[in-house]
Parts: structure tokens; sequence; C-alpha cells
């Protein structure tokens, strides 16, 4: 694949255990000034030695990042066995999906995973539309590219902040939210929401981007990388940092294909699968970016592959504003596309056509398809069967945290409890993506 | 879960991992895709040489290869897809199901598969008829992310997965009685009554939040109260 690159920083520790897990244990000194490790202490309670025990961890924790439980079995503090329970969250999209039309579709995507909500409703648009037949006019294409990416970067900037906090580590975590209000003061000039923006429509976009929009966007572009290199100068090389990321939740390239991870999971792993180069919508392989692929597929690689995603995004972001073009941004299609509401009033035929689709919604042709898209979670595919009615006979979500989730017992396991929290928030899960 | 990797025989030439190999298409963004017809993913055609008796049907639809296969041969035609050289679907994108409106339409398994060196999406379905058992095999054994998924499609719509090591409900409770909810004879407020729910819901003992399998691990058995220990022992599952 063109257009990767492996990222390989030489790494300060103090040494590996006998599990290849750095070391941390504490140093003291001894008669000749060396530094020893001193020896644990002896057991108070020697009766309860190899004794297993059972913890549980959420589904109300602050760690877990929403409602997720886990039950874990522990020998000492080594996690022998961990057991994920989902579904607190559960609201039943896809079956509400199936009562709605497309349009009414779209305030559901932004409720999945909150933190993308833009980004799902592109997602959404783009797999209505291929169900449709219709295809985007080139502003509104090149504005779904911004609307991605800005998404792509508020994601993981929570991600990092969230994974700070999770670490011990608070101050990146006000900076990245500080950076993170700029992208939501950007969104609701824009949407007019901040969270749940539902910007797209079935054939093009709610809103135009108002005048001046794209300084605003440039001026962002150009403080936005001094961020991320403060973090970066922060955590990168910080050995608290390394010591508490390096080696911890560690899938090879083919297990994490095999377990379905996708995102900046499976790419930390080292697989180069990124739906943008592999299987590319909105001219994604016209943008000149590069795909950061990490080679240990620890919790340390899944940040600086986050770290680089977030590089490449404003440079994907810088073309995209260079290139946008002038024109219409919803396609003249009077089936999909409400008329502007003076016509409404005043033609009769908008109004006919005002009518027919406020009241039966647009229909596609019986077919199904199914669009994936790079999500910042991983690959996020929404799947429709339509039987020629307004509503679709199936709406699925392919929700990528869900699946990366799936593998936390394969990645926990065999590590310390405190390093449970580390590895689950290295996965990024938004828990309304994954109970839905 | 922690159980070893299926084996494969990938060859030493096919760039691993995830790299597209040279003879894979280059990408581009589809435009003016059909609705029906249009080029087939060639691994339609291998499939149905090397399975014709299984191999129901292949359609184009918006430009997304869709093989139809018998329902008992799944794990069979999944493996080979999984090994064979020349396609590579390493990837499983998504397990999950479709029922149609109309009563008589068989409801439909559907795989999505990503061969990521060759860069091709495959969509494999399974009709199952109804009033017959809703059973096929499970792709575990070839891919482990399909856990989740299986489970979802068990707890969503009732099929069950042979081979799954581990097949209960996920998103909803085990207690759930109400049946499946994206069934289409699943009304969407719910089978039971506003009150029978909350009825329900005041009826669950809240310390039986444990699963028999979690409280084996632990002596924590020992200490729960007799009436529960005895209703454990008779094989009543707590789940959450």
């Amino acid at each position: 694949m063109t257009g990767t690159r492996t990222i390989d920083v030489a790494l300060s520790t103090t040494g590996l255990d006998a599990q290849g897990r750095p070391q941390r244990v504490p140093l003291g000194v001894d008669a000749a000034g060396n530094a020893v490790a001193i020896a644990p202490p002896p057991s108070l309670e020697p009766d309860l030695e190899g004794e297993h025990m059972l913890i549980n961890i959420g589904p109300q924790h602050p760690a877990t990042h929403g409602v997720l439980r886990l039950v874990l079995e522990l020998d000492g503090e080594t996690v022998v066995r961990c057991i994920p329970h989902i579904g607190y969250l559960h609201c039943g999209f896809e079956k509400i999906g199936e009562y709605r039309q497309y349009n009414q579709i779209i305030p559901w995507t932004d409720r999945e995973d909150y933190l993308n909500s833009i980004g799902n409703n592109v997602a959404f648009a783009l797999g209505a539309e291929r169900l449709f037949g219709i295809e985007t006019t080139p502003r509104c294409t090149v504005l779904r590219v911004i609307a991605s990416e800005l998404s792509r970067i508020i994601s993981h900037l929570v991600w990092l902040g969230t994974t700070c906090i999770d670490i011990g580590a608070f101050t990146p975590f006000l900076w990245s939210f500080q950076e993170r209000e700029n992208v939501y003061r950007m969104l609701e000039n824009w949407v007019g929401a901040r969270l749940t923006t539902s910007a797209t429509r079935v054939g093009g976009m709610a809103a135009d981007i108002p005048h001046g929009w794209l300084d605003q966007l440039r001026g962002f572009l150009q403080s936005f990388p001094k961020t991320i290199d403060e973090v970066d100068r922060m955590l990168t090389r910080n050995g608290i940092w390394v010591g508490r990321t390096v080696g911890l939740g560690a899938m090879s390239a083919q297990e994490a294909e095999n377990y379905g991870l996708s995102g900046p999971m499976l790419r930390a792993s080292g697989v180069a699968y990124d739906v943008r180069k592999d299987f590319p919508y909105l001219d994604y392989e016209t943008y000149d970016f590069e795909v950061p692929v990490g080679t240990r597929g620890d919790v340390y690689d899944r940040y600086l592959v986050r770290m680089e995603e977030l590089r490449q995004s404003v440079r994907i972001l810088e073309q995209a504003a260079e290139r946008l073009p002038d024109g219409p941004v919803n396609i003249d299609d009077p089936r999909v596309i409400l008329p502007p509401k003076s016509k409404a009033t005043s033609e009769m035929e908008s109004m006919i056509h005002h009518f027919k689709q406020v009241m039966e919604g647009p229909r596609p042709p019986i077919g199904e398809s199914y669009v994936a898209v790079e999500s910042p979670k991983g690959e996020k595919g929404y799947y429709m069967v339509s039987d020629g009615t307004a509503k679709p006979v199936r709406w699925r979500i392919r929700p990528p945290s869900y699946v990366n989730l799936s593998a936390i017992p394969k990645m926990v396991e065999g590590h310390l409890l405190s390093d449970v929290i580390a590895i689950n928030a290295s996965i990024d899960i938004v828990m309304g993506e994954i109970d839905r | 879960m922690s159980a070893a990797l299926p084996p494969t025989d990938r060859p030493a030439d096919v760039v691993y991992p995830g790299s597209a190999t040279p003879s894979a298409p280059t990408p581009t963004t589809p435009r003016a895709v059909p609705h029906r017809g249009g080029p087939e993913n060639p691994s339609a055609v291998a499939l149905r040489t090397r399975f014709p008796d299984s191999v129901r049907r292949v359609e184009v639809v918006w430009g997304e290869t869709s093989v139809v296969i018998a329902p008992d041969r799944v794990l069979e035609i999944v493996r080979w897809l999984h090994d064979d050289p020349a396609q590579a679907y390493g990837y499983l994108s998504d397990v999950t199901a479709v029922e149609f409106r109309d009563p008589e339409e068989p409801l439909t398994v559907v795989w999505h598969l990503r061969s990521l060196p060759y860069r091709r999406f495959l969509r494999l379905k399974a009709e199952l008829p109804k009033g017959g058992p809703l059973e096929v095999d499970s792709v575990w054994p070839v891919y482990r992310g399909a856990d989740w998924l299986e489970r979802e499609c068990f707890d969503m719509f009732g099929v069950r997965f042979r081979g799954h090591p581990d097949l209960r409900r996920i998103l909803m409770w085990e207690q759930y009685r109400e049946g499946y909810p994206l069934r289409k004879d699943f009304p969407l407020r719910g089978r039971f009554s506003r009150a029978e729910q909350l009825r329900q819901a005041l009826a669950a003992n809240p310390e039986a939040r444990y699963s028999m399998e979690e409280l084996s691990i632990a002596d924590a058995f020992e200490d729960l109260p007799p009436d529960m220990r005895a209703r454990l022992r008779g094989g009543e599952r707590t789940g959450e």
C-alpha cells in the first residue's frame, strides 16, 4: 500500500521483566550506592495466597468510559480471566430505524457514537445514497470530507484526554479539550449544534458553510498542530507514560485481523488497513495523506498511531479547504431533496414534491448496500436493505468499538489490575455505539 | 477466549499483514454504480467452481457481490475463503441477519467478508426458511471476531450458531423473556405491557448480579444466602 510508514520510537524504559512488561519495582540503594530493587514485604495473610478473587468494575465507574462492566478474576493483582458485560445503554436503534424514513434516521446516527456524530451522519448519507443510486455534488463531497476529518479530530482528542486522565496525567486533558472546544465552535457555526449535529441529508447537507467559515477552519489548522506538538513533547518520551503503556494489551497483526479489530487498534498491530485507502469513498484516493502503522500493537503504539492520525487529518483538511469548489451543495433531484420553503409555498409542482417527501418519504429501489467508512474507532459500516418502501427493512450498524471491545479479555488477561484501565482506555470505546 | 488461533496456510508470497498485493485493483471511489449487474467479485466464480452444489445464487446489487450459499455448508465455505491463498478473506467485517416484512420470505443470515490483500468485499448469505430451526454454523473457529457479532445476532434474531463457544444474550439481559427484538413479529414497544415490565424489574433479585460462571470463579458462591445457592444449583442463570 502506498503512503504507509512505520512509526518506531526508541524507548527508554527501566527494563523488562520476565513477561516482557516494563519493570515497575520500587528501587532502593544498597551499601555501595547502587540502585537495587526492594524485595516485596512478606504477605500479611499467607492463608490467602493462591486464592482467586472476583472483582467487579462498573457499570458505574469513571474509568470504564461509560456503562461497561468488567468482572475480573484476580490472582493477587494479576487478571486471570475477564468477563465483560454490555447492554446497559441498549436503546434499539436498529429496530427504531425500521420504523423511520431514511432522513429521519440521521438524528439517530448522532446518538450512537456521539463523539463522531457528524462523521456518522456522513456515513449514513453515503450508505443511503448508494441505496438510492444518487451521487452528491462536488462541493458536498468536499464538505463531507471536512466534516469527517473534523469529527476524527474531536474523537481522538476525547480519547487522548480521557486516556491521560485514566493513566494519571491531567494537563493534556485540558489542552485537548480546549482544542476540541474550538472544533465544536466551528460545528456550531456551521450546523447550529455541537454534539447532535444531524448535518447531512440524503443527497446533500442540511446547510452550506456560512460566510467566512473557511477562514475559521484555516485559523484552527494553524494553531492545532502546535497543541499536538505540545502533547507530543509532554507524553511521547515521558518515563511514566511509557512505563504505563508499553507492552500492555499487545495484539499481533494476525490476532488483530482475526479478531476483527479495525481503525487505530488494527493499525497499531501492523496491519495497514484503512478504509480510506483500501476501499475509498468521498474521493479520499485523491488526497495526499499517510496511514500510520505501529509495530507492537500495544497501548503505546495505539497512542502513537492516533497522534499521527491527528496530524494527517490536519493535512487532509488543509487540502480540502484548498480545493473546496463553488456550486450547489444539494443535488438537483426533487425526489429526495426538499424544495426551498419559498418555492414550496408558491409553486404548485414544488408543493407537490414537498408534500410527497414529507408525507411518504423518498423511496429507494429494492436492494441492499453496505457502505463502510473509516470512523475514528475503525471500520464503521451501515448495511441497509430496502424492499422498495420509504423505510428500510433492516438498518444495521457495524460498530467498530463493539468488535474492538470484544477482544478485551484477550488483551487484559495476564496483566495487572491497574493496566486493565489503561488497556480499556486504549480501545477508545463509546458505549453509545456498542450498545446502540 | 485465549485459545490459539486457527492455523492458516497463507503463503509467503502474499504480502502480509494487511498490505494489498500488486495485482489488487487500484482503489477508487465507486462512481455511477449500477443498480443490478456490473463487475462481479472474482471470488464468486471461484466459489461456483469449488462448491458447485452449495452456491445457490450470485447477484450483484449496487456493485456489491452477494453469494447465497447452502446453510449447512457455511463453515466449510468460509474456511476455504479464509485459507485459500487466491482468496485470503482474512477479515470478517460483520455478521448479521435480515428478516423481511413478507412473512413468506426466509430469514437471511449475512456475512460481510473482506480480503485485504486483494481488496475484495464479499457478502455471503444463507437463507433459513421460516418454520424450520433457525440454525447455522458458527464461523468462530475461523474468525475470533465472530464471537460477539454472532451473540448479538442470536440475541436479536434468535439464530442459533452451531459451534459457538458461549452463545448467550449480550445486549439484552439473561432473564429477558420477551423474545427476539429485531424479529418482525416483535412490536416496537416490546411484547410485555409496561406494568408487566415494571413487575418483573421489581421482582428481580439485584443481588444476583453474577452469573454461575463468575460465581464459580471465586469462593463467593459459599458466601451467598442459602436460598440463592439452592436456586443457582438448580440451574437458574442469574445473568446481570
